[in-house]
């Protein structure tokens, strides 16, 4: 789109690097050139972060070798091979001339030194600014990335700012020297959409004012979509295709690339639809992209029998800050009056940002925290009027699958026992061959074999471990899961498999879904019916297409707009929502709001402000 | 603040009372002090025995001795030796100097010697210098300090006559007795700098402050310490406390006129005040260093300062 005639800024020439004896990049050549955003995606292990880290010789410090190619850059003295400098010069061009911002926001400041101090080092450091003159140039530098109050920000410490101030202040001090070239290694993917919204038209904003340059590392094809001149796309350490973002998405031509691009959840790609559908998925066999799998309405919701679970006026809070005598001052306001219902067979999905309170509904159903106020009841009886048998007995109806798949299983115990444990804590069945029978059987159901039960957690991916949580979670024949994000760390083309694994168990076996999650277009995909909720409060609630089609609440509409679409026709200046999410801390006596619900239309409910 | 320094006073008395109650209560289980002051004095009688328990308060029970300490300690007076009648105040007034400044001469010579090699061995993990420093330490923590100390009076003192063997003399004479402490403490503070350290610089803000283009030096010394720092001074307010203990065996080696010493006399004389009285003294300094501790965690952490 941008294809200046000049030279490129920077130019990556058959780069391969290893770490010890593994190859993680072969043979890797793309090009940059000053003002031009280049993409490059792919899914965990394709070495796209390597890439960025080579680039600033970062990955030196982490072993790496760089056996062939060279990575050519115009510095302000000429164009230099960046693989021959030295240490120390290649010290002068980091910061200076290519800077970086990383992709966890939360750990990228030093927790022991203020904004300010972090700031205005790197000018110090490349523009031999004085103190004075430095902290005057980080104020400006704040304001330029739009954070308020930036003359009291630089006496803050990192701890005292949300995620976005955080990425905000990582911009900040990566343009402080106006570089030619900003690698930005997935800096959205820690933040909420409406966040993201926010950090991405910044980035292009001041690449427009500035002229920068910018490589985008990602995985989100979203984001690919709405912010790439051109993409690289990266599979197994090698590209595998090139060119202008709108070629790629209209006419992929490598088999990795369409079946990464039919992997991807569309928002809007399911208008007019009922029902969620079960959709075939394009897989890779041997090398050749093939659709596997079928298609099917997900009409499993049983709305004519009672709920399975009912949540009536919800209240839960948590004491935080407490007066020199002990007394509460401040509560976490998590929830505030939340009700629903769950039917046999239906998936009903709680949306929103972080602090919305969405994982303490859960974690409440599932008798992980005890709710302040209201009343949970399953199968039409009260949780507060159960024994503590019947509360056990609770536990076996009711699973419960976490986000991270790597600290939900024991490693140190085999996959097979972890699979096993509901079972015998729940007495379902005494016999140990009969169990290892059925743990094989849950294996082979959720996609892997029964010789993978001998085995630990760390010899598996991602992808097969959220698949044992999954089986593991089957094992007590349970009635509803609730599913906590649990798509949220697994890769497209992943999470797309066990989106389908879930529809598929939802047919077999009539299994209700609590789906806690935070992506609108996987919510689009899979729910019967969606409860958007902010701060603790359910702001709309309906049928999947009442609130994809008509939303009708502000936020709900605010919500949808942030969401990048992936295809590059639809680049839209992303909806501007100015600020952060408020905090749910609230002094003692504060109490917030609490909003009617008003039903616009059959099943439609929207908050009203009182 | 306000809260959390009454908390601590109360804490303090409890220990205080504690670790004399213990103390009090044993020493009295070694035997007679009256014997022990008439060895060796030929005929003694009964009456004289109890003639000199009178003198000492030690015809008193337990309980009111103990309370006549206890009444001691807040007035400040410990009363007096029983070998000589000195004010136990006058004795600890001297020793304590010197301990604390062989003790903090030790630990600073150790901080000033681990931080550096702890942070290269992190920074040179599973190469050659990382070996070497790891095995040196592990030598080092093999030796047990009173045979350390005979080596080095051997060879510094004897073979060649360089130091001074014995006594609290100037600077040569801090060299050997901060040396036999300095290199057991050394040899677990590198270890514990190394680890931490490898912790830190796994760090995101650590890859962060090199992509400033900052050169190795700041980033280790400025961004990384900072942050080891909360581990680091834990270990060094507990490794005090445990310094004060071991004093007593590398005192007695080198003859050095501080609360070690004055401790083993008193034991064997069944030297009831000065014994008592040192305890205080040292339980108090371990109270001290550990709320100076808790202090230092605000002073280097802005996270904890905002929540206490």
């Amino acid at each position: 789109m941008m294809q200046t005639a000049s030279k490129p800024l920077l130019k990556v020439e058959g780069l391969s690097v290893e770490f010890g004896a593994s190859r993680v990049i072969d043979d890797l050549s793309f090009s940059v050139s000053s003002g031009q955003t280049v993409a490059i995606v792919g899914e965990s292990g394709s070495g796209k972060s390597v890439t960025s880290l080579s680039v600033m010789r970062l990955a030196d410090m982490l072993g790496a070798n760089f056996p062939a190619g060279r990575i050519l850059f115009g510095t302000s003295k000429g164009e230099a091979d960046l693989l021959r400098l030295d240490q120390k010069t290649m010290r002068g061009i980091r910061g200076k001339e290519i800077s970086m911002i990383f992709q966890e926001p939360m750990t990228s400041l030093n927790p022991v030194f203020t904004i300010g101090d972090q700031v205005a080092e790197i000018l110090k450091l490349h523009e031999g600014k004085s103190n004075t003159a430095a902290l005057a140039e980080a104020k400006r530098l704040l304001d330029m990335v739009r954070l308020p109050d930036a003359a009291e920000l630089l006496t803050r410490y990192p701890h005292q700012l949300s995620g976005g101030m955080r990425q905000r202040v990582m911009i900040a001090m990566a343009l402080a020297c106006k570089p030619k070239l900003l690698i930005a290694d997935e800096p959205t993917t820690a933040l909420d959409v409406t966040i993201q919204a926010q950090i991405l038209n910044i980035l292009r904003d001041l690449q427009k004012d500035l002229g920068t340059a910018i490589i985008f590392i990602t995985h989100d094809m979203g984001v690919v979509a709405e912010m790439a001149d051109d993409v690289v796309v990266m599979w197994k350490g090698k590209a595998v295709e090139k060119g202008a973002a709108l070629d790629i998405f209209d006419k992929p031509a490598h088999p990795y690339t369409r079946t990464l691009l039919s992997a991807v959840p569309k928002l809007g790609s399911m208008t007019g639809q009922d029902f969620p559908k079960r959709l075939p998925l394009m897989v890779l066999e041997d090398g050749e992209p093939r659709l596997a799998g079928v298609e099917r309405v997900q009409d499993t919701a049983r709305y004519s029998a009672d709920p399975l679970l009912s949540v009536r006026d919800l209240v839960v809070r948590f004491d935080i800050k407490k007066s020199f005598l002990g007394k509460v001052t401040h509560r976490v306001h998590a929830v505030e009056k939340v009700s629903f219902d769950i039917h046999p067979g239906e998936t009903l999905a709680l949306v929103g940002e972080s602090g919305s309170g969405k994982s303490t509904i859960g974690r409440t159903i599932q008798q992980l925290q005890k709710a302040t106020a209201g009343n949970v009841s399953f199968a039409g009886k009260s949780l507060s009027d159960m024994t503590s048998a019947e509360r056990h007995r609770l536990r076996q109806d009711v699973q419960y699958i976490f986000q991270d798949p790597f600290a939900s299983l024991d490693p140190r115990k085999t996959v097979g026992f972890s699979i096993a444990e509901p079972i015998r804590t729940h007495g379902l069945i005494h016999s140990d061959k009969e169990i290892a029978t059925t743990v094989d059987a849950l294996l082979e159901r959720v996609g892997l074999t029964s010789a993978h039960a001998r085995r630990y957690p760390h010899e598996f991916s991602g992808g097969q471990r959220q698949r044992i949580c999954i089986a593991r979670a089957l094992a007590s024949n349970p009635k509803l899961i609730i599913a906590d994000e649990a798509l949220s760390a697994l890769d497209v083309s992943i999470q797309a498999q066990i989106i389908n694994l879930f529809m598929d168990l939802q047919q077999e076996r009539g299994l209700a879904y609590l789906f806690i999650s935070h992506d609108m277009a996987v919510v689009e995909k899979m729910s019967h019916r969606v409860a958007v909720l902010y701060l603790g409060q359910i702001m709309e609630f309906g049928y999947r297409r009442q609130v994809f089609e008509t939303p009708s609440h502000d936020y709900t509409r605010r919500l949808l707009s942030a969401v990048p679409i992936a295809d590059p026709r639809q680049r839209k200046q992303l909806a501007a929502i100015e600020g952060d999410i408020p905090s749910p801390v609230r002094a003692v006596g504060n109490e917030p709001v609490r909003y009617a619900r008003e039903e616009i239309a059959p099943g439609h409910f929207v908050a009203r402000s009182a | 603040m306000a809260a959390f320094l009454i908390k601590r006073l109360a804490q303090a008395i409890f220990v205080v009372i504690a670790v004399t109650l213990t103390v009090a209560f044993a020493i009295r289980l070694t035997g007679d002090p009256a014997l022990m002051l008439t060895q060796g004095a030929g005929s003694v009688t009964e009456a004289d025995l109890v003639k000199i328990r009178e003198g000492l308060g030690l015809n008193e029970p337990f309980f009111v001795q103990y309370m006549n300490f206890l009444k001691g300690i807040v007035t400040l007076d410990f009363g007096r030796s029983f070998l000589g009648g000195t004010p136990v105040s006058l004795l600890i007034g001297k020793a304590l100097p010197a301990t604390l400044a062989l003790a903090f001469t030790s630990l600073f010579v150790s901080i000033v010697i681990s931080i550096p090699l702890g942070i290269k061995a992190a920074t040179a993990r599973g190469k050659w210098a990382d070996q070497m420093i790891r095995i040196l330490s592990l030598v080092g923590l093999s030796f047990p300090n009173f045979w350390l100390a005979t080596m080095l009076v051997l060879l510094f003192a004897i073979a060649l006559p360089l130091l001074p063997p014995s006594g609290m003399d100037g600077f040569a004479s801090f060299i050997m007795p901060a040396v036999t402490m300095g290199v057991i403490l050394t040899a677990t503070n590198v270890r514990l700098v190394r680890t931490t350290m490898l912790e830190t610089l796994r760090s995101q803000y650590i890859m962060v402050a090199r992509a400033k283009g900052l050169s190795e030096n700041v980033v280790l010394y400025k961004h990384a310490l900072r942050n080891c720092a909360i581990p680091l001074i834990t270990y060094f307010g507990l490794q005090f406390g445990g310094l004060l203990g071991g004093i007593v065996v590398v005192e007695r080696v080198f003859n050095w006129p501080g609360m070690g010493t004055l401790a083993f006399d008193a034991v064997g004389a069944r030297d009831y005040p000065v014994l008592q009285a040192v305890i205080t003294v040292l339980s108090l300094m371990i109270i001290g260093i550990n709320l100076l501790v808790d202090i230092a965690y605000g002073l280097v952490d802005p996270r904890i300062r905002t929540e206490g």
